[in-house]
Parts: structure tokens; C-alpha cells; sequence
């Protein structure tokens, strides 16, 4: 008999987080009494005991291999007692005690990492992003790549608090949108029905595409004897939803997807509550490897939202103050018929009132 | 002659310059050691020539568990043998995303052990992502993970992972222990996270505050939101300072007009608060935050329905409990029993792919609060319906002498005949 391995233990659930907590959080935990920011990066929360545990927060590429985590790690050692957390917009945060040991801390993190420390208050956080080609099925453009090429244009306002209220930037390979609601998200937009191949449908579950669409517009067919899907085109918005279901029916297309920019999501429950995003502009080539274009456009509405907006006005409160017609003028974005919703309740997007700005 | 060697990925080299940090740069140096990474932004920069992604994605697992590996197969895998079989293990993040370096050290030596020595903080969804393994690896990796441990995460139609903010770990503004909730939710509810067994996936994100930092009203089924229900505690002293400081005018102009109700005040350097009509936004909080505070009589609200946009288009989650404590032993209970009444309903009802979000859509809120048996508030609500086309329950002849009126048969309303009766006392 060939030697049987155990099986590990199942079901241990989620980590025993009480033994990761750094010995400040653990003393202090649910004790602390206000914050400070002392400069762009850098939060002092300070306890009711007294104790201040400065909270030092560098952008993470967030793919990063063992040898990366592990001199985060050594710095994490030598000035953090072994510990630090990662924000959810993939940026660290190292833990210091010691306000003397800040600076050194970031110019650790700077020459070994090459990271940059910003990312709090008024200023544009690490952009969140999925695994685009680097690792995901269904993408029609890359993630990380992107990223990498728009922060290297955006990066002076991560490493500065100077706008007039943070901004979220988002991207998203397609259009499930993984990415989520943000300031400013860069979405990739399909332009045709799936092409099915129909040579290939025996791998799909056929009644589970039926049911995904979410507007009725496939049904069962045959071709050449053979069971298939067929797709009544003037009903599909191709949204994608039967190409996550089944490969076979192929939305992507490196000749015709482009993306697509969206503003004035918000998720925070501040003033108005959250806000979904809009459409700003469109038909945005899909450019590897740096995607210009993307950037030039993100710049319009950063550098329109620094010029008008008021202090502590996200990008879609801004717009809502000045309205959508100013919003077009001061970027320069063409308004058309696309902007105009067609899906379940655009009409509660239709201005049913007088109040237009002249 | 050329001088330099031609490179093998001219596009990619290109995302090594510049200020921003190159995760491309970081992978070529683990490529010295790990020659599938090699691979991996070879297959990369095929993409990036023709725009056109290389893997195909499907399922694999481990034994006793329906989720938590991602599997990858590259499509041109006769090209590029070591990453053919290219898969991600999800592994339960800690609660609050904080670590120890010893446990990330041991993340690292199990990822470098059996798979491509990459290392993702954190998915979407909030797990660690270990990538790169091929089938007998990544089944190893998982046995380890599991030894030292670790858990590995949701995926599928089932439970996913859990996440939530820092909470009161080092955030003054929190307003239930977010931590201990994520743990406690992911303990109990393990064999939902492993045993896909819903119409389609669910996701609870736990916030501290209404400041959403988990992004959980947009981006989970279930948010779970603290807040508090007496009165902003007010340091006077401190408003004094910051008014002293800022100048009257920035208050009035970002705090007093900003206000969502308009319920504060300023008088003679001192801030009064309409609290009945505070609608917890936390805006004032934010900007006063040595001067103002949560309450101290706290609690959460619970949301429910958020997605991403497939199919539907985006959903917010919205109220279905205004206020419940979560501090002792039955608080949590209660919790538990929601959560449970909810998949049930949902998993007796819902169809296929169906985001409890959806099946709401469908159902109907007021039908979906009687499966589960909440009593309707006006809180649920931003205003009560403009429509009359209501089927009052309480009004209507009964069908049959003698019958009891019963609730409309909405739920199946698809399938013609069919009586469902839905259970209102559980």
C-alpha cells in the first residue's frame, strides 16, 4: 500500500486576527479617540490611554511576488514589531510607535520597495483593479498594466492632498465591472453581439445561458443537426452576462472593444449617500501598453474638478452643483444619444422639471 | 548588430519606467528563480500585441470543499508548458486585513514551495490570492494552507469571503467591532463558504461606520453598517478651537451648509445638533473629528441587494433593519437567525444566478419581508410607492367561500397552478 497523507483539518474558518494585531491596536482596540493627518500619508490615531500609533501608507502594486512581500516584511520587522495592514484599495499601511522612525520608514519604503507614501485625505487613492490578462477569463483589456501606466501620470496627486476631496479611480476588463463604483472608473465596452461558435456548444449548459440573459435574447436553435444558441441581435445590449456562462459565445473583440470613462460614483454614506457613476465619455481605443489616451481623458476631469469644485465636494457633487451641460463645457466630452439611458428606469434619469441652466 | 540582447517582451519593458512602482520589473526578478513567471509575461505580452486575453477559466477542488480554487488554463499552453495549469487559491484574509510578518513569511515560503511566488493583497472580494500552481500543486498548496491553519476562501454560488475595515482596531469612528463580526460570520457560517449551496454567490461586507470604507453598500448583498442612535457627542471646547482656527465662514461653508438634514447649528461659537434629525452621514463628524463624535448608544443598520452590474445593472443594498444592537451573545444570535431566514427564502425561491438583490427585484420587497418575517418600516424606503396597482391582501374577496384569504401567489407567479404558500412564522 502507497503511503496515505493525512488530510489536513477543514473548515478552520478565518485567521485568529487577535494574533496578528499589532501590540498598540490590541492594548487601544476599540479605545481610540480622534486622528490627525500630519502630512500626506501619514495618520496619527491617537488612543484614549494617550498612545498614538502612526499609520504610514504606501501604494502596493498589489501583484507582487514572495521577494516583494518579504522586504515589506523586513521593514515591517525593523520598524513595525512585525506587523502592518493592507488597506482595500491595495495600499499598505505600516504601523509605527515611534514618531522619530516616520521618515526613516519612508525612505525605506522608497529606496527598497520603490513605493510611494500618500493615498490619504484629499488626494487620489491606490487605484483598484482586477486581474484583466494577467490572470482572468473573460477580460478585454489588462488591469494591472493599466494601472501601473495611469498612476505613473496621476502619482503626484497620490503623494499630495491637494484636491478638493478624495478621488476613487477604478478599471474594469469588462463589463461585469469587478472594479466598482468609483470617482472616475475606466471600463472596457463591448460593440457586437457574441459570435457564437457553434462547433463548440457542447461545453455550455444551454437552458443556463437561456435564463442569464437578462433581456430574453437567446434562444435554442439548430445547426446543422446540432443543438446550438442563436442571439436575436436588435435585443442584445451586449453586456457579456452568456460569456461568463459559456466560452463558446465569445463578446470580446481586439478590433472593436474600447473603454469607456465614468464619473461621480461614491460609495460612503457622507451628505447625499452614495452615488452610482455616469457615463462621460466613450470610444476610448484600447491601447496597450500604455493606453495614452485613458489618461488624457482622466486628466480633463481631474484638472475641471481642481479648477471648480468646492472644498470637501466629491467629483459627482461637484457635477451635481453645476450641472451635467457645464460638466460637458468644462471637459471638453461631447454629449450625445448614448449618454441618454435606454435600460430598466431611465426614465427617473429624465430632467421632468424646469430647472435647466441657461 | 545590436548591442543588447533583443527583448522577448519589447511592450512590457515599457511599463518598467516611470515614478509608479512596475509589478512587471518585480516579476521579471522573480523570473530568474521561478521560470513559469517567465512564461506568464510571455503569454502577457502576447496580449498586450494582439488585445486579446489567454486563459480559459473553469473549476477545480479540493477535497471536502466546492470553492475557494480558481482554476487557469492557458490556451496556448503548448507555447508556454509551465503556466498550461496556472491557478489561484483563495485563502481567508484576517479580518481587517492585518497581519503579523510571520504569517505573511509563511504565505510566502507555501507560495514559493508549490506555486509561481506570486502573491496578491487582496482580491475584490477580500481573500489573499496565491497564484500560479498546476493541479497537484495547487491541491498540495491548499493541504498546507489548511496544516498551518489557514482557510481557503468562497467561490461559486455559495458564501464568499468575508471582509470589512479596520474598525476598532485604530479607527475612533467605529461603531461595532467589524473585526470580531467578519470572524464570528465566517466561523459560523464555514460550510456555506466551502459548500456552494445558493441560487448564486453572497458576499457580507462590514463597515464600522457610515463611511462605508468596505464599500459594502455597493459592493455586497448583506452590508453590515454601524451607527448609533442618541445624540453626536459634542466637545464644545474643541469646536471653539477648530472654529478659532478654521474661521467661522469655513465652518458655515463646509460643515453647517453640508449638512444632509440640515440639522446643525452655529451660535456663538458653539455647535448645536437637531439629533432626531441626523441622519448619521458622518460629514460633520469627518471634518470635526476631535470636536465631534459617533453617539454612544451604537449599533448597526443592515442593508441588503448590492451587486456589481451583470445582468440587472448595478444595485445598491438597501435598509432592511434600521438599528439593532450587536454587542452580547443573543444580539448575535438575532443576527444569525436574519441571515438564516433570509437563505432560506432566497434558496427556496430564487432562481438560478439569482443575487438576493435580483430575486427582491422580482419578488417584491413587501413579499420578500413577509418570507422572512420583518415587519415593514418606513426606513426601508426613501418614499412610499406613487402607483396604485396594490394587492391588498386584507381587502380582496377570498377566492372560495370559507378559505383563508392567503398571501398572493407572487413568489411562483411564473409557474401557473402551483400553490406556494409562504411560511410567515419562521
Amino acid at each position: 500500500m502507497a503511503e496515505k497523507k493525512k488530510m489536513a483539518p477543514r473548515d478552520n474558518g478565518a485567521p485568529d486576527y487577535k494574533k496578528f494585531l499589532h501590540p498598540m491596536m490590541a492594548k487601544n482596540y476599540g479605545k481610540w479617540k480622534y486622528h490627525e493627518n500630519l502630512r500626506p500619508g501619514v495618520n496619527m490615531y491617537v488612543a484614549e490611554s494617550g498612545d498614538r500609533l502612526y499609520v504610514v501608507r504606501a501604494g502596493s502594486t498589489r501583484t507582487m511576488s514572495v521577494d516583494t512581500v518579504r522586504k515589506i516584511c523586513d521593514i515591517a520587522d525593523k520598524y513595525c514589531q512585525g506587523h502592518l495592514r493592507f488597506t482595500s484599495r491595495s495600499n499598505l499601511e505600516f504601523l509605527v510607535t515611534k514618531k522619530e522612525e516616520i521618515e526613516p520608514l519612508i525612505k525605506e519604503v522608497k529606496d527598497k520597495l520603490g513605493f510611494h507614501v500618500g493615498g490619504t485625505g484629499h488626494s487620489i487613492s491606490n487605484i483598484l483593479h482586477t486581474q484583466g490578462w494577467l490572470h482572468c477569463n473573460l477580460p478585454g483589456t489588462d488591469a494591472a498594466g493599466a494601472v501601473k501606466a495611469m498612476m505613473d501620470v496621476l502619482y503626484e496627486d497620490f503623494i499630495n492632498e491637494r484636491l478638493p476631496q478624495r478621488v476613487k479611480i477604478s478599471t474594469s476588463c469588462c463589463q461585469i465591472n469587478c472594479g466598482g463604483q468609483a470617482d472616475i472608473a475606466i471600463n472596457l465596452q463591448h460593440h457586437h453581439p457574441p459570435k457564437i461558435n457553434h462547433d463548440n456548444m457542447k461545453i455550455c449548459e444551454h437552458p443556463k445561458v437561456v435564463a442569464i440573459c437578462p433581456v430574453a435574447a437567446i434562444r435554442p436553435a439548430k445547426k446543422d443537426g446540432k443543438d446550438t444558441l442563436e442571439v436575436v441581435e436588435e435585443k442584445c445590449m451586449y453586456c457579456g452576462a452568456c460569456h461568463g456562462q459559456c466560452p463558446s459565445m465569445e463578446i470580446r473583440d481586439a478590433n472593436t472593444d474600447t473603454l469607456a470613462i465614468w464619473v461621480g460614483g461614491k460609495s460612503s454614506n457622507t451628505r447625499g449617500g452614495p452615488s452610482f457613476m455616469k457615463l462621460a465619455t466613450y470610444g476610448i481605443p484600447n491601447n496597450p501598453p500604455r493606453w495614452p489616451e485613458v489618461s488624457d481623458a482622466v486628466k480633463k476631469i481631474l484638472n475641471a474638478y481642481k479648477e471648480g469644485a468646492k472644498e470637501e465636494e466629491r467629483i459627482g457633487e461637484w457635477i451635481e452643483r453645476i450641472g451635467w451641460k457645464r460638466f460637458f463645457e468644462v471637459t471638453g466630452f461631447k454629449f450625445t444619444k448614448y449618454h441618454i439611458d435606454t435600460y430598466r428606469y431611465a426614465r427617473t434619469t429624465f430632467n421632468t422639471s424646469t430647472q435647466v441652466r441657461l | 548588430m545590436s548591442k543588447k540582447k533583443e527583448s522577448k517582451t519589447p511592450l512590457l519593458d515599457d511599463l518598467e519606467d516611470g515614478p509608479w512602482p512596475s509589478f512587471i520589473t518585480d516579476l521579471k526578478n522573480l523570473a530568474k528563480k521561478k521560470p513559469a513567471v517567465g512564461q506568464l509575461l510571455g503569454q502577457l505580452e502576447q496580449s498586450y500585441e494582439e488585445r486579446w486575453d489567454h486563459w480559459l477559466g473553469t473549476v477545480i477542488n479540493t477535497p471536502g470543499y466546492g470553492g475557494g480554487i480558481i482554476a487557469r488554463y492557458s490556451d496556448i499552453g503548448n507555447k508556454f508548458p509551465d503556466i498550461a495549469q496556472f491557478h489561484t487559491i483563495r485563502v481567508i484574509e484576517p479580518a481587517g486585513w492585518v497581519y503579523s510578518t510571520d504569517a505573511l513569511r509563511q504565505l510566502c515560503d507555501i507560495s514559493e514551495k508549490y506555486s509561481a511566488g506570486i502573491l496578491q493583497f487582496h482580491g475584490m472580494t477580500g481573500d489573499i490570492l496565491m497564484l500560479g500552481s498546476n493541479n497537484e500543486k495547487t491541491l498540495e498548496a491548499a493541504e498546507e494552507l489548511m496544516e498551518k491553519g489557514w482557510d481557503i476562501g468562497g467561490s461559486g454560488n455559495g458564501l464568499r469571503t468575508l471582509s470589512c475595515c479596520i474598525g476598532p482596531a485604530y479607527c475612533e469612528m467605529a461603531c461595532f467591532d467589524t473585526i470580531k463580526t467578519t470572524k464570528f460570520l465566517t466561523d459560523t457560517f464555514i460550510s456555506q463558504l466551502h459548500r456552494p449551496e445558493f441560487p448564486y454567490k453572497f458576499k457580507f461586507k462590514l463597515s464600522g461606520c457610515p463611511n462605508d470604507c468596505a464599500n459594502s453598500i455597493q459592493r455586497s448583498d448583506m452590508p453590515i453598517i454601524g451607527t448609533w442612535r442618541d445624540e453626536i457627542q459634542v466637545n464644545q471646547e474643541e469646536v471653539k478651537k477648530f472654529i478659532d482656527e478654521k474661521g467661522e465662514e469655513y465652518v458655515v461653508d463646509n460643515v453647517i451648509t453640508r449638512c444632509p438634514t440640515k440639522c446643525i447649528t452655529l451660535k456663538n461659537k458653539k455647535i448645536e445638533i437637531d439629533d432626531k434629525n441626523c441622519v448619521k452621514c458622518m460629514h460633520c463628524i469627518n471634518v470635526m473629528h476631535k470636536a465631534l463624535a459617533p453617539g454612544k448608544d451604537r449599533g448597526v443598520t443592515i442593508l441588503l441587494g448590492g451587486k456589481r452590474t451583470l445582468k440587472i445593472g448595478d444595485t445598491m443594498s438597501s435598509v432592511i433593519v434600521p438599528f439593532m444592537k450587536l454587542e452580547t451573545d443573543e444580539d448575535y444570535e438575532k443576527l444569525i437567525d436574519l441571515v438564516r431566514r433570509i437563505w432560506e427564502f432566497w434558496t427556496e425561491h430564487g432562481m438560478d444566478h439569482e443575487r438576493v438583490g435580483e430575486f427582491i427585484d422580482r419578488v417584491g420587497l413587501g413579499t420578500f419581508l413577509d418570507g422572512i418575517g420583518l415587519e415593514p418600516d418606513p426606513q426601508m424606503v426613501r418614499h412610499p410607492r406613487t402607483n396604485p396597482y396594490i394587492k391588498f391582501e386584507e381587502l380582496a374577496p377570498p377566492k372560495i367561500d370559507g378559505e383563508p384569504k392567503v398571501a398572493p401567489n407572487v413568489v411562483d407567479k411564473e409557474i401557473e397552478g402551483r400553490e406556494i404558500v409562504v411560511d410567515m412564522q419562521k
